[in-house]
């Protein structure tokens, strides 16, 4: 297993401080990921990837979708099934069989997967943690420092780091659109909302076990209903027919 | 190109808004009239407003416009004001508007710009002293007059740092240097074809490159180098050579393809430092390929500097009288008469050379003046009566109205790297059809493979390739254009393939031959060939049977071993110890195309002047003086004693020859003889497949096999061997 070799992590370190700079020289501003591929053992152009055939199936239904000759159009939904199949990154095996498919040059398939920030072109774990720590999550509920903070001294990880067990990744995104419900993180497919450091460990460790927690607002309300309480519709809706003239009941 | 595109969709687009009369027509509006800085200006309708704004005379920066390359208006240098507009706009990705008042000269613009450049000063390192780029930096320059006399810049988490691209042995990166202005990328995908390069990342990160680790495997990849606005993209032969301030310009023309690409001579002292392209539209645009630029490091080796007599199994260095005396011997005592006397010209012969050469051996008694390509000891197939018969005679610019273009014979990728571009242009602009006769090979544009023998030309040009495909296409074409590559006719099936081409043209005559498009070209790739035809260097029937006694070759360096018999007296005339001079008995060191006042004539039949740029090295001199010179120890003199009387010689033998940078287009008739011409051989053809004449695109002459960058990239990019080299590891200084 070579999580642990997440580019994210190992360009971290280089971010702290080059050691040798001048009097003169300012220190340089590395970019937080790679943008460039190194082949490694997990990630090469010699490891095959094919789409299985039901996905093959899905595929070809995403590119009838688009005119015969913008073909690629159809990259990023492509993408995202690759990375799916592959265990939730995008390897260069993945972005060259899309190209293939698409018949598209090879380049522009990893310029859209370098843009997106949700394809990741590092392997991740099968509980892929994805906390929003911008401003809204950061103030509402709890904040999202202290999830952050009870993450890291629970699984013992940084963002952008993969547990030895190889069960959780973690990491920092921007706004994921639930600011109503903060602070949150989506974990999979799954947003799960209204965390608080207990309720975040008690996912954390149903997950370690191997079950899936529910998704949802964990502080048990509904969405995003008031917290304290409804202050209105408190009544019971009426439904069809009543309040009308007997005939119509 | 894009420009054009655009004109014609305007123009296709229904006349003006106001109302008409139902009896008026609605005028073609191709024209109209802004008014910028208060000038009023007219220009085509969908010009860009930068161009606009250029015709007025008022110069707008820019770091990602550039005229022959697609918009992509990302990097705001070029922002000027436009009336009733609310912000800045800019000028490159904006189409001029009739009627609108532009401004390029006031203070809200002065201060945008002023701001774009101070972002992108912010994340660009100081090292100007120590760049490639510097004297010739588009950021440098702009930076003089938009640039902050100090910086707000005091981010503690420093400047963007960027890792190094290897690229090759030919461009060498400093990526914290780049502004990405993406004209590399833009340049490589849609003029060189090579569809590697792009941008990864997004934001402050993003980065210009390929993404995985490979090499920009390129013939044109020195372009993004000059297209480079700032010192992102330097070269690597010429790395920390010169400054552009020392070097001496000479505009000349290039000679080792056969194009005649115009290139820029920067020289200091009596070195060529580097070639650069100078603009024609007519031939290279602004492009030349990666041998035209880098092999001229090849002038600095193997040269001959000095006479060479040969001694038992040595040469021995000798003075210019002792090596003419020798030729003198040489040639009584071969016994050599009439026929006997062979001349034989290579690639790299000029025009005056050739011509002085011809009217000695003739002087000699002798008609046995030979080429030094396959079958150049015979009377060349297509006979040199009629011009149109071996020239390019579409014209390379022209080559962009044809619908369909059929290629036989050739790679022009290898053959013709200029050409090529203009091919990627239309298969991107136009959409136009190409199919191939002959090898395959890794072209930048979608081909049909027709077969690969002169038979499978027979058989599509007799209307036996069916009606699918590019048969249809070819039927339908209404400008369609054959190219015959020049390693054709330089085989046994040569006339028979120029007889079904010529059969075939004459039969479609009226879309091949019209007074505006001739579809009938032949693609050479030597530089003097054309003008060895020209002048009709080319041995007459009688005397290509001859066995020579006394061979005298000039620059002929692909002569065939063969072809020279044992007991000859050889005297070779070139500026390279290559190939040929291995066979001589006298060298006679002569000057290269950098160091002298040549005509070439290039495949199209347009002949240009070389000029010199540097003196020729050691005891070397001009070719057509060491010819002179050598005719009258021969007690043969020629008639004239300097180059304005050459001149004039050649300008009796065909004027075309002195009218500089002309073309003379032939008649459709006199193309017509001699298509007729061609189509009376008897000849039939086999199935012998063509074969490729340059294999290695790196090495085909004299100069670029002395090249050492051209080995480097031979072996990078013809043998695939090339070690990656991680260009961060030895320390790097970040100045800032």
């Amino acid at each position: 297993m070579s999580f642990a070799r997440s580019a994210i992590a190992s360009t971290r370190a280089v971010v702290s401080r080059s050691g040798r700079r001048g009097i003169t020289s300012s220190s340089a501003r590395r970019s937080e990921s790679l943008f460039v591929h190194r082949d490694t053992d997990y990630n090469n152009p010699s490891i095959k990837f094919e789409f299985t055939p039901e996905n093959l199936k899905l595929a070809h239904d995403i590119i009838a979708r688009y005119p015969p000759q913008y073909k690629k159009g159809a990259c990023m939904p492509l993408l995202d099934l690759g990375q799916r199949q592959n265990k939730g990154w995008t390897s260069i095996s993945v972005m060259n069989e899309v190209a293939r498919l698409l018949e598209m040059p090879k380049m522009r398939v990893y310029e859209v997967a370098t843009f997106y920030t949700m394809y990741n072109r590092e392997p991740v774990a099968p509980n892929f943690l994805q906390l929003c720590t911008t401003t809204p999550c950061q103030l509402g509920g709890c904040g999202s420092t202290k999830i952050l903070d009870t993450i890291q001294s629970h699984l013992g990880i940084h963002p952008g780091q993969t547990t030895k067990d190889g069960k959780f990744t973690l990491i920092e995104v921007e706004c994921l659109g639930a600011c109503s419900n903060a602070p949150m993180m989506q974990i999979g497919d799954e947003f799960y909302e209204d965390l608080t450091p207990e309720t975040t460990i008690k996912i954390l460790d149903t997950l370690a076990k191997g079950e899936k927690p529910k998704p949802g607002p964990q502080s048990g309300r509904q969405t995003s209903e008031n917290s304290a309480g409804l202050t209105s519709l408190t009544t019971k809706p009426y439904g069809p027919g009543e309040f009308c003239s007997p005939e119509f009941q | 190109m894009l420009r054009r595109i655009a004109q014609k969709n305007l123009a296709r687009v229904a006349g003006p808004s106001r109302a008409r009369l139902l009896s008026t027509t609605a005028p073609r509006q191709a024209d109209i009239t802004l008014t910028i800085d208060g000038k009023e200006v007219s220009v085509p309708q969908g010009t860009a407003l930068i161009q606009a704004c250029e015709k007025a005379g008022a110069a707008v920066p820019r770091f990602c416009y550039h005229d022959r390359l697609a918009i992509a208006g990302n990097c705001r240098m070029c922002l000027v004001e436009v009336e009733r507009s609310p912000k800045p706009v800019a000028s490159c990705a904006m189409p001029a508007m009739p009627g609108s008042k532009v401004f390029t000269n006031t203070p809200l613009v002065h201060k945008a710009r002023e701001g774009v450049m101070e972002f992108l000063l912010a994340n660009h390192p100081l090292d100007c002293p120590i760049c490639d780029q510097g004297g010739e930096c588009d950021l440098q320059d702009q930076s003089m007059r938009y640039g902050s006399d100090r910086t707000r810049f005091h981010e503690i988490t420093g400047k963007r740092a960027v890792e190094n691209k290897d690229l090759g042995p030919i461009v060498k990166t400093s990526m914290n240097r780049c502004i990405q202005c993406t004209r590399c990328v833009r340049f490589a995908n849609d003029v060189a074809g090579v569809e590697d390069l792009g941008t990864t990342g997004r934001g402050n990160d993003l980065q210009i490159g390929m993404y995985i680790e490979k090499t920009m495997d390129s013939e044109m990849s020195g372009n993004i180098i000059d297209l480079c606005p700032v010192g992102a993209l330097t070269s690597k032969p010429y790395a920390f050579q010169a400054r552009p301030w020392e070097l001496k310009k000479t505009e000349s023309v290039d000679v080792l393809d056969a194009l005649g690409s115009n290139i820029r001579v920067d020289s200091r002292g009596v070195q060529v430092m580097r070639v650069q392209p100078k603009i024609n539209d007519e031939i290279n645009e602004e492009w030349i390929s990666d041998k035209t630029r880098y092999a001229y490091d090849g002038l600095k080796y193997q040269r001959l500097t000095t006479p060479l007599v040969r001694e038992g199994n040595r040469f021995v260095p000798a003075s210019w009288e002792t090596a003419m005396e020798t030729i003198r011997h040489g040639y009584l005592n071969s016994g050599a008469r009439g026929d006997e006397v062979r001349a034989v010209a290579g690639a790299l012969a000029d025009t005056e050379a050739l011509v002085a050469l011809k009217d000695l051996t003739n002087k000699l008694g002798s008609e046995n003046t030979t080429l030094d390509s396959r079958l150049g000891d015979q009377p060349p197939v297509q006979s040199v009566d009629i011009r149109s018969n071996y020239l390019f005679n579409t014209s390379i610019e022209n080559v962009e109205d044809a619908d369909a273009i059929l290629l036989i014979g050739t790679n022009p990728r290898h053959e013709a790297a200029i050409l090529n571009s203009r091919f990627r242009k239309q298969y991107l602009h136009r959409g136009t059809e190409f199919a191939v006769v002959g090898e395959k090979f890794d072209s930048t544009f979608e081909y049909e493979h027709l077969g690969t023998s002169p038979k499978d030309v027979e058989a599509f040009l007799s209307a036996k390739g069916g009606d699918k495909g590019f048969a249809k296409i070819w039927k339908e074409a209404k400008k369609p254009l054959v190219i015959v590559g020049s390693a054709v006719t330089e085989t046994k099936d040569g006339a028979a393939v120029l007889k079904a081409v010529g059969k075939h043209v004459l039969d479609n005559g009226n879309r091949f031959l019209t007074p505006e498009w001739n579809g009938f070209s032949v693609l050479q790739r030597a530089a003097s060939r054309a003008a060895a035809y020209d002048i009709g260097f080319t041995p007459s029937s009688s005397a290509s049977s001859t066995k020579p006694k006394f061979v005298y070759l000039l620059n002929a360096d692909d002569v065939d071993p063969s072809s020279i018999p044992e007991d000859a007296f050889v005297v070779y005339q070139g500026h390279h110890g290559d190939h040929g001079a291995q066979f001589a008995d006298v060298c006679l060191p002569a000057a290269a195309y950098t160091e002298k006042s040549a005509t070439w004539v290039n495949t199209e039949g347009r002949s240009q002047m070389g000029r010199t740029a540097v003196p020729p090295p050691g005891a070397s001199r001009e070719d057509w003086k060491i010819i002179r010179a050598l005719s009258e120890v021969i007690g043969q003199p020629l008639p004239y004693d300097d180059t304005l009387q050459l001149r004039q010689r050649m300008y009796d033998i065909s004027p075309t020859l002195v009218r500089y940078d002309a073309l003379e287009k032939p008649s459709p008739e006199v193309v017509k003889t001699g298509l007729t011409f061609l189509s009376s051989a008897k000849q039939t053809a086999s199935s012998e497949p063509f074969k490729k004449p340059i294999t290695d695109f790196y090495r085909t002459d004299p100069i670029s096999r002395a090249s050492v960058t051209m080995a480097d990239c031979s072996k990078a990019f013809t043998k695939k061997d090339y070690p990656l080299g991680n260009v961060d590891e030895k320390a790097q200084a970040s100045y800032a």
